[in-house]
């Protein structure tokens, strides 16, 4: 069975759409994004693991994780929620972290836009949409220019990469 | 101003500039015959690009041609063929995930 996964970045827009179905019933996948165990367990690509620190599921509320690395290396991941619709909808915005997980207050910004959907056969499809504030979010990344502490950089994301 | 490669692909003009280059290096005259806009306008989409680095400049006697930089086009590749594969491994690990629910 496929799990038609799309990747599809729109860089024009500043925006990648993200999809994917899972062989699994929306109740069970709506679980695994929202509680803090069970998101744990599979947010960070292996051998990084993830540890929240803060999961407050309101309007308004943070999401505070961080990826750990093999040597203890931590990753600071900062969300707010922005709307949820139990269920079916969350929409979060992302923001840039120092090395304590503090967010960068004039940082760069992204917002994620995540729907899920009951499909056929007791699926799941989930669709995101990433969209970057400005150009020099993405550039950021590509550069490398958040260095130690803050988040997953190019170098970070191959060296994790050419691990699996 | 600090310019980035989005910013180079963020018009579409600079996009239709960009796929002329990749054909080969061309004069701005050379690429300003492609458009309706003045030469002026399309002068400064050129500029645009060569400040963002998309571009780089080649003199050839009295001409100046522009040529795609190859190097700094794949860096949009390369990060995004990263993110892609982060979120194909999170995938996989949720699925492992859902099927022990």
């Amino acid at each position: 069975m496929t799990n038609k996964f799309v990747f599809e970045p729109d860089l024009a827009a500043k925006k990648i759409y993200i999809s994917r179905e899972f062989n699994a019933s929306i109740e069970k996948v709506w679980r695994a994004w929202t509680e803090p165990d069970l998101i744990e367990k599979w947010i960070a690509p292996k051998p990084w693991t993830a540890e929240t620190k803060i999961l407050d599921f309101t309007v308004g509320g943070v999401w505070l994780y961080a990826m750990v690395g093999t040597e203890g290396h931590k990753h600071w991941v900062y969300a707010e929620f922005t709307a949820i619709e139990i269920g079916s909808a969350i929409s979060t915005l992302g923001m840039f972290c120092d090395g304590d997980g503090n967010p960068v207050a004039n940082g760069p910004k992204s917002y994620r836009d995540t729907k899920f959907l009951s499909i056929e056969g007791n699926r799941t499809k989930v669709d995101s949409v990433i969209t970057f504030e400005e150009e020099s979010t993405i550039q950021m990344f590509v550069e490398g220019g958040f260095k130690e502490g803050t988040t997953m950089t190019l170098n970070q994301l191959e060296e994790l990469l050419a691990s699996e | 101003m600090r310019r980035d490669i989005y910013q180079a692909i963020a018009d579409p003009t600079r996009r239709a500039i960009l796929m002329l280059l990749t054909v080969g290096a061309l004069t701005p005259n050379a690429i300003a015959e492609h458009f309706d806009s003045s030469r002026q306008a399309v002068s400064k989409h050129i500029q645009i690009l060569a400040e963002c680095g998309a571009v780089d400049q080649d003199q050839r006697g009295r001409e100046i041609y522009y040529q795609l930089n190859i190097e700094k086009m794949k860096e949009i590749d390369r990060w995004m063929e990263a993110f892609r594969k982060m979120w194909e491994t999170r995938f996989d690990q949720l699925d492992n995930l859902l099927n022990d629910l």
